[in-house]
C-alpha cells in the first residue's frame, strides 16, 4: 500500500494524513468499509502483509455503468478534496485557480453523491485511492494530474453513453460529460494558457471528435491512482 | 426564413436508407431493446420480419433529422468563426490561436455530418449574424462577437445533449455524437473564460445557476435544474455544503430541438 508506506518517513506524513482523512470525510463509503479504511490507518503494516484488498465488482446492466462512473466521480472527488486541503493551496495557486480548484472539488463532490444517491443499496463502497505519484504542494503536479482525470472523464462517459440503455440514465450522463470537457478546458488553459490545449489535437482528432474510451483502458489508466481492485467484467459492451 | 418549418420540411423519403443502416445496427436494437416494450413487439410479432423494416426506417428517419439539426448547428458555428477569423481589428493576436482552434472543429464537424449524410444532407443556411441588427457589430466589436460565441457554443452543448435520446438505438452515431458535444464543451469554457477577463464579468466555464452574463436568456433557460434521472440533488443531505451554485454548475442542461430552433432562428437570413 505505497499511499500508506510513505506516512512514516518523510515530511509529507501530517498533508498525506490529512488528505486521506478528506477523502474519508467525503467519500460517504459504506459504513462498514469506513471501518476497513480506519483500520487500515490504524495499523498500515499489518494491512499491508496480511489483508488482501477486496475487490469491488461494479456489477452488471445500467447499474453497472453507473457503478463505473460513481468510480471516477469517487476519485476526482477525492482528489480535488485533497488539493484544496493541502497546506500550501492558497499560496501556491493565484486567486482564479483557487476558485477553479474549489469549484471542480465542488462538482466532483456533487456528481458522486448524485450517482450514490442514484444506485442506492446498488452503489459500490467508497474506493481507496493512492495519490502517492502526486505532489499535492507542486502546482505543475497538481495541475498535471487534474488534466489526466477531466480528459479520462470525458472519455470515459462518451465511451461509456452507448453502454447505457435507458434514456434518462444516458441523459444525466450527457448532463455531466460536459461539465467535465468544461473542467478539462479550463485545467487545460490554466496550464498553457490562451493556447490550443483547451481543445487540443492531443485530445481532439481530426474529425473533431474528442476521446471516447472503453472502461477497461479508462480503468487502466486510472489504475495509478486507485487502491481498490475494480471488477468490470460484468459491464456491458455494446 | 423559419428554420423550424425548413427543418420540418427535409424530404425524408430522400434518405439513402443504406447509409444509416450500419452493420451493427439490427444487432444493437433487439439488444438495446431490453428495457422497452419494443423487444416484445419485435418478438411477439407473427412474422417479425415483417415488423422489422418499418422500425429500422422510422429509426434512420429519426437519425437523418437529428444528424441534419446538427449540421444546421454546426454550419452556423463554422461560419460564425470564418466571419470573425476573416474580419480585420475584430479578435486580438494573442486570442486568434483560440478562435482558430474553435474554427478548425467547426469545420471538422460540418464535413463529418455531411460526409454522414451524403445526400440528405441538408444544404447551408445563409446567415445574418446581426440577428437583423441586434447585433449590428457582430463583427466589428469584439464584446459582441465573444457573447456571440458563448452564446453559440452553450447552446450547441445543450442541443448535442437533448439529441443524445434519439441516438440511443445507434451506438455509433450516439458516440460520434457524444464525441462532438465534448469538443463544443470544451469550446464554451474557453470562451466564456476568455469573455469572463475580457468583460470583468464573472463568468465561468461553467453555468452557473440559470445566468445569461447579457447572452440571451433563453439560452440559458432551465440552466438551474436539480432534478437529474428523477433524483433531486438539493435536497440530498450529503450536499448541504455544496452552494446551489456549485449544484447547477455540476450538471449541464438540455434544450429541445424546438428551443434550439427558436435560438438560432433570428441568425438565419
Amino acid at each position: 500500500m505505497a499511499f500508506l508506506e510513505n506516512q512514516n518517513e518523510e515530511p509529507g506524513f501530517i498533508s498525506k494524513r490529512v488528505h486521506r482523512r478528506m477523502f474519508m470525510k467525503y467519500a460517504g463509503a459504506a459504513a462498514a468499509t469506513s471501518a476497513f479504511l480506519v483500520a487500515g490507518c490504524k495499523d498500515d503494516e499489518e494491512v499491508d502483509k496480511g489483508m488482501p484488498d477486496a475487490e469491488v465488482d461494479l456489477g452488471s446492466g445500467d447499474t453497472g455503468v453507473l457503478n463505473y462512473a460513481y468510480a471516477l466521480e469517487q476519485l476526482e472527488a477525492a482528489f480535488y478534496t485533497a488539493v484544496v486541503a493541502e497546506a500550501s493551496f492558497t499560496s501556491i495557486f493565484n486567486d482564479e485557480e483557487q476558485t477553479v480548484m474549489r469549484d471542480l472539488m465542488a462538482h466532483e463532490i456533487t456528481h458522486r453523491e448524485f450517482f450514490k444517491a442514484a444506485l442506492g443499496t446498488n452503489a459500490i463502497p467508497g474506493l481507496e485511492v493512492d495519490f502517492s505519484s502526486i505532489n499535492f504542494a507542486d502546482k505543475a503536479s497538481v495541475l498535471g494530474a487534474a488534466k489526466t482525470f477531466e480528459d479520462l472523464g470525458v472519455a470515459a462517459y462518451n465511451g461509456a453513453g452507448k453502454l447505457l440503455t435507458d434514456g434518462n440514465l444516458l441523459l444525466a450522463a450527457g448532463k455531466i460529460v460536459s461539465v467535465e470537457a468544461r473542467h478539462a478546458a479550463a485545467i487545460r488553459d490554466l496550464i498553457d494558457p490562451k493556447s490550443a490545449s483547451f481543445s487540443g489535437d492531443d485530445v481532439v482528432d481530426a474529425n473533431g471528435f474528442d476521446k471516447a474510451m472503453v472502461p477497461a483502458d479508462v480503468l487502466s489508466a486510472a489504475a495509478t491512482y486507485v487502491k481498490t481492485k475494480i471488477n468490470a467484467s460484468n459491464l456491458p459492451t455494446s | 426564413m423559419n428554420l423550424l418549418k425548413l427543418m420540418q420540411s427535409l424530404d425524408l423519403s430522400k434518405i439513402d436508407q443504406e447509409e444509416f443502416l450500419k452493420p451493427a445496427l439490427r444487432r444493437q436494437l433487439f439488444k438495446k431493446a431490453g428495457d422497452f416494450s419494443l423487444k416484445a413487439a419485435l418478438t411477439s410479432a407473427p412474422i417479425a420480419t415483417m415488423a422489422f423494416p418499418k422500425i429500422v426506417k422510422a429509426q434512420s428517419s429519426i437519425v437523418v433529422e437529428t444528424l441534419n439539426f446538427a449540421l444546421t448547428l454546426e454550419y452556423l458555428e463554422d461560419e460564425f468563426y470564418k466571419m470573425g477569423l476573416a474580419a480585420s481589428n475584430l479578435i486580438p493576436v494573442e486570442d486568434r490561436t483560440i478562435f482558430m482552434q474553435i474554427g478548425k472543429h467547426e469545420t471538422a464537424h460540418v464535413n463529418f455530418l455531411k460526409t454522414a449524410l451524403g445526400e440528405s444532407a441538408v444544404a447551408m443556411p445563409t446567415f445574418d449574424f446581426t440577428a437583423g441588427g441586434a447585433f449590428a457589430d457582430a463583427f466589428s466589436n469584439y464584446a459582441t462577437f465573444l457573447a456571440l460565441s458563448q452564446s453559440f457554443e452553450d447552446t450547441g452543448v445543450r442541443a448535442y445533449k437533448g439529441q443524445a435520446g434519439n441516438l440511443l438505438n445507434d451506438n455509433d452515431t450516439l458516440t460520434a455524437a457524444l464525441q462532438i458535444h465534448s469538443v463544443e464543451a470544451r469550446h464554451a469554457s474557453e470562451v466564456r473564460r476568455l469573455r469572463g477577463k475580457a468583460s470583468n464579468m464573472a463568468i465561468k466555464g461553467w453555468i452557473t445557476n440559470d445566468e445569461s452574463n447579457g447572452a440571451p436568456a433563453a439560452i440559458y433557460e432551465g440552466e438551474d435544474n436539480t432534478t437529474h434521472a428523477g433524483a433531486d440533488i438539493s435536497t440530498l443531505s450529503t450536499l448541504s455544503d455544496i452552494s446551489m451554485a456549485g449544484k447547477t454548475e455540476s450538471f449541464d442542461e438540455p434544450l429541445t430541438k424546438e428551443q434550439v430552433l427558436a435560438i438560432v432562428d433570428p441568425f438565419i437570413a
